[in-house]
């Protein structure tokens, strides 16, 4: 099986170059200024060719919560927005905190047959934070990592044995940072529209305490740990002094923490209620500059999809989430590339090649002999971002109506055309 | 006239609007004082009170209002509990409309609540309290009661004291004295402080004392028991005794300051009772006022309907 991709702009880790791009037998097998072949061809003019997007944050729902998403409808939904590998959180019911659940995951994902998806491990049985789980076997079943994603595995000592068992087995650690204690119960960001809109607050503090403990963990262990979808400014401050001093943390962040500021909750739309909550100007201002130097290494999504009678209630009683993996590059592209902060090459890392280098994943470069998981995608086309036209169930998204660049046209994954626009 | 289908708080209401509802209230409270409180102006019409939380004044005030009005009034209540299990807001919105009501009344525990429910429905929607949002009735007939005693708001110094984080009736008197050219003073612990309170035009004072130097109006507010053991401050006693207003403390206000409480009030923590039953206190007439200036609501937001449909 042959594919010939041509006349686009191809986008390397080296740069940007105009060329076409072989695919055989699902590998990237030559790229060249001129190829000719008589094959399948897609006209790529005016357009780039992207490595596909590699997302390791996101919740497919499925087992238990099919309402909400399925594998089926996630992946649909990843494609589209150009995703070709997707990481999935283990709060599904039941947990995924065993290898049948795992194999259950990776089976439907073969089933589906549209974009790789890996499961991550609870860190936790029943991700309650009290033992672990069968971690060596969660591995062998094709997890990647593990995370108690929802809440922080409240007791040290149980998240410090954590992460050195899993170290074993060459597994990290993906922490979501929240010391319950101090949200106590908040919604939104602890600040002047909390009190604006009578809506409990929840400080930084709660976000960053968690984020410090976690690093001094990997720190005295000298075991790799990662920080999931950082909303502070003070948190990023907190890594980028850590990375100084050569601790192995990685970290992540989310569109909606660099292009929304905690304005949005004034008119009480749940579609705005996420966790973390979006905060302010200097911590959006601060998750950009994070994200230029590398603090942040990487942009996902946390697609928390939901369905409507989770987010058509009081504000309080409303789901936490936003449905994001369909407008996570759209919005990427034209606030972090459109915008002049960062060039498409480093958007390409924060997006695919730095996922893949986390978790040890095959993919997220453009070069011969890799995968040919590509997005082609036109950046000349301006389009609104319309919640009833996406394919994930669902809907949640504060970031209807935005004005976007960045359309996918084609996603490949293994060479093979999973969406086409 | 006031032009609006719901009064859900006073943040969004003008200045105007809120001296025409004050001015009505005047009339409506001529009404409430002559031998016989009835009038006509709502006949034919329905209120529902939908209270998801325990009152006693604004729920009865409300009914009353409907009452000396003409209007029929029913009550629903929900236990805070079912809130969570029950039947949506929404569903329950959209049931009550199916009835063709006029006005609800919505008491909730959540912020946001009664403008969900206001999307919601054709029926007027007064908020009677939502979380830590705001009580704008309350704070209508707390300015009103000023106006009334004082003969203005505008230059007028408002101390406010009490638990001011969890107060409803503290963000709604904020927002409107402010409108109207009054200067709101706060103080409590800081535990009780709202985040950047300051931002919305309230001056955090430093002290106690500072807070009621020269102030024309003061008004306590209740502090919950239950605050307590979530540690915001230590024991009633110590309340009383840094943060409570008694009659040493009121001598900084002006001589003819006028006490203020929107109840119910604990004797001998925020107000002493030598406060509450002195002369200054106008608890009681708050109270009245109260059930006045709900019926210049219903009747202001009734004429619109009128207008408008």
């Amino acid at each position: 099986m042959k594919l010939l991709v041509k006349n686009g702009t191809v986008v390397t880790e080296k740069g940007e170059i105009k060329a076409d791009l072989l695919v055989e037998n699902g590998k990237i097998a030559k790229i060249a200024s001129k190829i000719e072949e008589n094959c399948k061809a897609i006209d790529a003019s005016g357009k780039h060719v992207l490595a596909g997007l590699i997302d390791m944050h996101v919740h497919l729902r499925e087992p238990g919560f099919e309402g909400k998403e399925d594998i089926e409808s996630g992946s649909k939904a990843a494609v589209k927005g150009g995703v070709t590998q997707v990481c999935c959180m283990p709060n599904t019911n039941p947990v995924c905190d065993n290898a049948v659940v795992a194999s259950y995951i990776k089976h439907r994902a073969q089933e589906v047959n549209l974009c790789k998806i890996h499961p991550i491990g609870a860190i936790t049985k029943g991700q309650q934070g009290e033992s672990l789980p069968d971690i060596g076997k969660m591995k062998a079943a094709g997890v990647v990592a593990l995370s108690d994603d929802g809440k922080s595995v409240d007791n040290s000592l149980i998240m410090r044995l954590a992460m050195e068992y899993a170290a074993d087995f060459g597994l990290r650690c993906l922490c979501h940072c929240e010391d319950k204690s101090l949200v106590d119960g908040g919604v939104v960001n602890e600040g002047y529209n909390s009190t604006l809109t009578g809506l409990k607050g929840s400080p930084r503090a709660a976000e960053d305490i968690m984020i410090a403990r976690d690093i001094a963990l990997s720190e005295s262990l000298g075991i790799p740990v990662h920080i999931c979808h950082v909303s502070t400014y003070s948190g990023v401050e907190i890594i980028r002094n850590a990375k100084a001093r050569g601790v192995k943390v990685t970290a992540e962040t989310c569109p909606h923490y660099f292009i929304l500021t905690d304005d949005i909750i004034t008119g009480y739309d749940t579609d705005t209620k996420v966790n973390p909550p979006v905060r302010e100007e200097k911590d959006k201002n601060a998750i950009i500059a994070g994200l230029k130097d590398g603090t942040l290494d990487c942009i996902v999504t946390d697609h928390a999809p939901h369905s409507l009678k989770d987010k058509q209630v009081e504000y309080n009683l409303a789901a936490f989430g936003i449905s994001g993996i369909e407008t996570s590059f759209a919005l990427s592209y034209t606030y972090l590339v459109k915008s002049g902060v960062m060039s498409l090459c480093e958007l390409m890392d924060r997006m695919s090649s730095s996922p893949a280098k986390i978790l040890g994943l095959e993919g997220g470069v453009i070069e011969e002999g890799a995968p040919a998981d590509l997005v082609i995608a036109d950046f000349a086309e301006k389009y609104v971002i319309d919640p009833a036209k996406f394919l994930s169930k669902g809907k949640n998204t504060p970031f209807k109506g935005f004005e976007v660049y960045g359309a996918i046209k084609y996603t490949l994954v293994d060479g093979a055309i999973k969406y086409k626009a | 006239m006031l032009k609006r289908k719901d009064l859900l708080g006073l943040k969004d209401c003008s200045a105007e609007e809120i001296y025409e509802i004050l001015d009505t209230a005047a009339e409506m409270k001529k009404l409430l004082d002559s031998d016989c409180k009835h009038s006509d102006l709502l006949r034919g019409k329905a209120l529902v009170t939908l209270f998801y939380e325990n009152s006693t004044r604004t729920r009865s005030s409300f009914e009353l209002a409907a009452k000396y009005l003409g209007a029929s009034e029913v009550n629903i209540s929900v236990a805070t509990s079912s809130v969570q299990k029950g039947e949506t807001l929404i569903d329950t919105g959209e049931t009550l409309d199916a009835m063709n009501i006029d006005f609800v009344v919505i008491r909730h525990p959540m912020a946001g609540a009664p403008k969900l429910l206001a999307e919601h429905v054709r029926a007027s929607v007064l908020n009677g309290g939502d979380g830590m949002h705001e009580h704008p009735t309350q704070a209508l007939l707390d300015i009103f009661t000023m106006r009334e005693k004082l003969g203005k708001v505008k230059g007028l110094k408002v101390a406010i004291l009490g638990d001011i984080k969890h107060s409803r009736v503290a963000m709604s008197n904020l927002f409107a004295l402010t409108k109207l050219g009054a200067e709101v003073h706060m103080y409590a612990p800081a535990t009780m402080i709202p985040k950047e309170i300051e931002k919305l035009g309230a001056r955090v004072a430093k002290s106690r004392e500072q807070a009621l130097d020269g102030a024309d109006a003061v008004m306590g507010l209740r502090i919950q028991l239950e605050r307590q053991h979530g540690g915001l401050f230590p024991s009633l006693s110590e309340y009383a005794k840094y943060y409570g207003v008694n009659d040493a403390t009121l001598k900084y206000a002006k001589k003819d300051a006028i006490v203020l409480h929107p109840g119910p009030v604990n004797r001998g923590v925020e107000l002493s009772p030598q406060v509450i039953d002195g002369e200054k206190s106008l608890i009681l007439e708050q109270v009245k006022n109260g059930v006045a200036v709900r019926m210049a609501l219903l009747k202001l937001l009734g004429e619109y309907r009128e207008k408008r449909l």
